[in-house]
């Protein structure tokens, strides 16, 4: 037995060896061979940028699909929502009412534009003599006086189908809303769209200085995850280069060597980037976080590999001799960890967002081609370019600060079990307190003009999250049976007692509006028709009033049988939005006839449940990457025993994250969401590293559990900090995205890898102390496989 | 030398033929037009809409319409809905005028009242349809401004292609493309441009019947809006020319008689 496991050892080592010999013996057709596929693989084509909100929605997601169908029945309704605040807090005067008159007209050229609406062109009706008078509300700003003004103001900020939508109570703000129809969902069109209202603002803004303005709508929202994306890939990006660099010079102090792993880190992006265009993945503001995460994650192979050239050329070896042996040692060790990586960010594949699944994919690629360059290219470089290292005697990587730590835990390893068990057991309670939560306005941080403008809004003016319920009459013309509205009428009376309720737009508004105004304007008949053909009457009349793009179509079907409510609702958690449809849906179910049962849609509705859906999706992946994992740990330890403690501090480091987080935070995205089985694959690594070198010192150097920590310490104790720093820094990095489902991945991703560390240096040695000792023979056995296949570089 | 002077005022009046200004021309086709289709006295047909959504889920309405003739002013119409159910008996009332805004009125049998309807909005859409109610009322040579673009095949017949402007700046378009059949004057096609000059819909004119020797009249239109994919379809049968229409059959009292 030993024997054959000998073998293997020797095996797997000759075969790091022959790689090493070959590479360096033909360093330029490698080099160059390596340089060619990436380039060639980068030049295939370019990834396009998609910012439409609609890529984080597969195709058949059930969301999605019911508000594209209440899309269809209406009209499609995608907006840019121009808040006009005069600076002297009134919004009727000549001169602000004349400059909204101008913006209105000019608001009907933007492309692709078929609706405007305005408190100037809001179609008032009212009785004429006999008549109904239906025609804007206000006309000629610029000639009104005190008075009109006055009575203007009065109109507009009591009739309930402007004030919270358009103006605000106190007539201090108000809003154009531009309705835009994308052909289709193609970045290329809201960006045109977003730099045509952003001309007309600034022109308005620079004629009427008393004016500011603020821009929000779905049309801003995919232009501002552009710009958060741009953004990133300008300041973020730089960054964690400049980080990686200073991290390299540092603890390798070799020019060469930090120009070759720059390399073997640009080399790999180019070809993720390459898969992505070949694949026709296209770039989102979450899966373009693919080039700072490869940055951060690709390093850790090179160090690796470099680090062992450096030790062995300070021993004197020859710079070739020391390429061959550093790969001879590490390139198990470096596949096995590049495979661990590499599952957990394919069990991103589980999401039900497409861009997260892309990430996943982006990464998993950039790390399969880490390995290797890192192993082709890296070697294949220093062969080449002059490498010039001291020869000197050899010092223990020891730091007094590890020492210590190592005397602490053998000191005190059942304190350490039970604190570390205890907080454990809290975390995994406080993670529940953990709110799901999609506030995609929210996606982005203050500094990002759109999520600004939006929360002045928010504060100012109206709500930004709504949702919309087609209620159904039952058949054709249904809409003009008093019983259809009265009980439309009921619906809408119980939603306004609604906390989350900022306003209703319902059809029954305009049914009393008209009502009203055939009555000669009388406000007892500011009520429903009592009468059905009474109603159809009316309305075609109001219908038939009504100018160019300002029609019913947005709330009335063609053969008027169903109607689209509109309910604007406060920003609240994604979860409590949930519970409201719940209870809308409830109250239709138990009041109104089934014809009017009606589920909410919208985009808001669709981002809260995407969550719910990503989450389940993503605790699938989570334990599939983790058996997946486990397998291939347990193929290379041989050790049902110690794969079994290797899991504890693998899996408790995202238990403990998520436990903090919910003290620190409290909510749970999409982004934060793929974490578990990305850290998995990172944090594992750190574990398998600990537990050879624990396991090496006990069965082939003989020596005591507490020996072997000590070992296990010095070894490679330091090459935890250095790796886990990086880590760290780069998703540190990270976390400073002006996007947040990236900023808030990178932040739990750095509370975890941090955790991990924290576990591995105190919670897994002393697990390992305090684990029975099995049959030493069958132990060493294990051992030796386990050091063939996972002896990593040594520490620094 | 009278004969040279002949020859140049020959030569000068080609030239001034040959000059005139695609305005000019424009504007020319369109009287042409109006001038052909003069003479009819008045009309009657029964009028059939069906609207299709994107889907392709269809709804149909059924109206009658009569038309007056006026030379000094626009015409007169009148349209009854038959259904939908619940506005059956409804009927419009339109005067339309050479200068100004049509008068417009609506009789309403729910309440058995003439109603009437504000006179600026013009431009929404007719019952829902595709077609705003400037897209069917009398087509008055007043009511634009005309450039003519070219001569082009459409529908195998040779046609004159003009461009028009509405006049009211209440109208929903920018401009119309029309072109005119160039042996009769029918309308083949015309391309509705909406106000930020956007091409928005094509009304198409088919089944062409000729009544009382030279009217033609389309037995369908067809409306197709290009940036909502819905359509509506104007289907006209049973016209009578023959009816002989008064002035008093086109009054607010007519309406009312009509809606029986």
């Amino acid at each position: 037995m030993t024997n054959k496991f000998q073998n293997l050892k020797e095996q797997s080592r000759e075969f790091g060896q022959r790689w090493g010999e070959k590479v360096v013996r033909h360093k330029w057709p490698v080099l160059i061979g390596t340089l060619l596929f990436a380039m060639v693989f980068a030049a295939g084509g370019q990834m396009g940028f998609n910012s439409d909100y609609h890529v984080f929605f597969s195709e058949d997601n059930p969301q999605l699909l019911a508000y594209d169908g209440l899309q269809n029945k209406y009209t499609k309704d995608d907006n840019v929502f121009i808040v006009l605040a005069p600076k002297d807090g009134e919004v009727f005067t000549q001169e602000t009412l004349t400059a909204i008159e101008e913006l209105t007209a000019e608001s009907w050229q933007t492309p692709h534009s078929s609706r405007v609406d305005a408190i100037t062109n809001f179609q008032y009706t009212r009785a004429i003599d006999d008549d109904l008078y239906v025609d804007d509300l206000i006309q000629d700003a610029a000639n009104k006086s005190d008075a009109e003004l006055a009575e203007l103001k009065e109109i507009a900020t009591t009739d309930i189908r402007l004030v919270k939508r358009l103006i605000n109570e106190k007539g201090s703000v108000t809003a154009v809303n531009v309705t835009v129809r994308l052909p289709t969902q193609d970045n290329g069109e809201s960006a045109e769209v977003a730099a045509f209202v952003r001309k007309m603002v600034a022109d308005i803004e620079a004629k009427y200085p008393n004016i500011e303005t603020h821009l929000s709508g779905m049309v801003m929202m995919n232009s501002a995850f552009f710009e958060a994306f741009s953004q990133d890939l300008m300041t973020l990006t730089p960054l964690m280069f400049l980080i990686i660099i200073i991290t390299i010079l540092l603890t390798t102090r070799t020019l060469s060597g930090t120009f070759a792993t720059l390399i073997v880190i640009a080399l790999s992006i180019m070809t993720a980037m390459g898969f992505g265009a070949h694949t026709g993945i296209s770039l989102t503001p979450p899966s373009g976080a693919f080039i700072n995460i490869i940055l951060t994650l690709a390093v850790a192979d090179s160090i690796h590999v470099l680090i062992t050239v450096i030790q062995q050329m300070k021993k004197g070896v020859a710079k070739k001799e020391a390429i061959v042996e550093s790969l001879r040692l590490n390139f198990m060790p470096v596949f096995i960890t590049s495979m661990t990586t590499i599952i957990g960010f394919l069990s991103m594949n589980f999401s039900d967002a497409p861009p997260f699944r892309d990430l996943g994919n982006l990464t998993a690629v950039g790390m399969f081609a880490a390995f290797i360059y890192s192993t082709l290219t890296l070697p294949a470089l220093l062969a080449i370019l002059p490498v010039k290292i001291k020869v000197s005697a050899p010092k223990e990587g020891r730091l007094p600060f590890l020492e210590r730590l190592a005397e602490f835990v053998i000191a005190k390893k059942k304190p350490v079990i039970i604190v570390s068990t205890l907080f454990i057991l809290i975390s995994s309670v406080l993670v529940f307190k953990n709110e799901l939560n999609d506030e995609f306005i929210k996606y982005f941080s203050k500094d990002v003009p759109f999520r600004s403008d939006t929360d002045y809004i928010s504060d100012n003016l109206t709500g930004i999250y709504t949702v919309e319920y087609s209620v159904g009459a039952g058949e054709e013309g249904g809409i003009n049976n008093p019983a259809y509205l009265a009980k439309l009428r009921e619906f809408e009376d119980w939603l306004y007692t609604q906390d989350e309720v900022i306003h209703v737009n319902a059809f029954t508004e305009v049914m009393k509006q008209v009502n009203k105004s055939m009555h000669g304007d009388d406000p007892a008949y500011y009520r429903m028709p009592t009468e059905r053909d009474e109603a159809a009457q009316y309305l075609l009349l109001y219908e038939m009033s009504l100018p160019f793009g300002l029609d019913l179509n947005n709330q009335v079907n063609v053969d008027k049988s169903e109607t689209r409510m509109i309910v604007t609702i406060n920003n609240i958690p994604t979860q409590s939005m949930l519970a409201f449809n719940d209870r809308a849906k409830d109250w239709l179910e138990n009041n109104a006839p089934e014809h009017m049962y009606s589920d909410g849609v919208s985009s808001t509705m669709m981002f809260a449940h995407l969550s719910e859906r990503q989450i389940t999706s993503m605790i699938q992946g989570t334990i599939i990457a983790l058996i997946i994992i486990s397998f291939v740990l347990g193929f290379a330890i041989r050790s049902g025993k110690f794969g079994l403690i290797s899991l504890i501090p693998n899996i408790t480091p995202v238990i403990a994250g998520l436990g903090m987080w919910a003290l620190m935070y409290g909510y749970i995205n999409m982004g934060i969401s793929i974490v578990f089985g990305m850290t998995l694959g990172i944090i594992v690594d750190d574990t398998v590293h600990f537990l050879s070198k624990y396991l090496r010192a006990r069965r082939e150097l003989g020596k005591s559990p507490e020996d072997a920590v000590r070992y296990a310490f010095s070894t490679v104790g330091q090459a935890l900090l250095v790796t886990s720093f990086v880590l760290i820094a780069g998703f540190l990095v990270l976390a400073q995205s002006s996007f947040g489902l990236n900023s808030d991945m990178a932040k739990i991703t750095v509370l975890i890898i941090a955790l991990a560390l924290i576990l591995d240096f105190l919670m897994l040695p002393a697990l390992l102390m305090l684990a029975p000792s099995k049959r030493a023979q069958d132990v060493k056995e294990k051992t030796i496989k386990l050091e063939t296949n996972l002896d990593p570089a040594p520490a620094v | 030398m009278k004969r040279t002077i002949l020859t140049l005022i020959g030569v000068a009046v080609a030239g001034m033929v040959l000059a005139q200004s695609p305005e000019q021309r424009g504007l020319e086709v369109a009287k042409a037009a109006d001038k052909y289709d003069e003479g009819f006295g008045s009309s009657a047909s029964k009028l059939t809409m069906v609207l299709t959504n994107k889907q392709g889920q269809e709804s149909t309405r059924f109206m009658s319409n009569q038309t007056l003739e006026l030379t000094e002013d626009g015409d007169k119409s009148l349209i009854v809905f038959n259904s939908p159910r619940d506005v059956k008996g409804t009927a419009t009332l339109t005067y339309t005028h050479k200068q100004g805004s049509d008068d417009q009125w609506l009789y309403l049998p729910a309440i058995s009242r003439v109603k009437r309807i504000s006179s600026n909005n013009k431009s929404g859409p007719f019952m829902g349809s595709e077609f705003a109610y400037e897209d069917l009322s009398s087509q008055e040579v007043e009511k634009y401004t005309y450039k003519f673009l070219k001569e082009e095949q459409i529908n195998g017949v040779s046609a004159l292609v003009v461009e028009r402007d509405p006049v009211d700046v209440k109208s929903g378009y920018t401009r119309q493309i029309v072109w005119y059949n160039k042996d009769n004057y029918r309308l083949e096609q015309i391309e509705f441009y909406d106000r930020k000059n956007a091409l928005l819909k094509t009304l198409a004119y088919s089944d062409y019947k000729v009544y009382k020797e030279k009217h033609w009249r389309a037995s369908q239109m067809e409306m197709t809006n290009h940036q909502t994919g819905k359509k509506t379809k104007l289907i006209f049968d049973e016209y009578n020319f023959g009816l002989n229409l008064k002035e008093e059959d086109f009054s607010q009292n007519s309406l009312k008689r009509a809606s029986r």
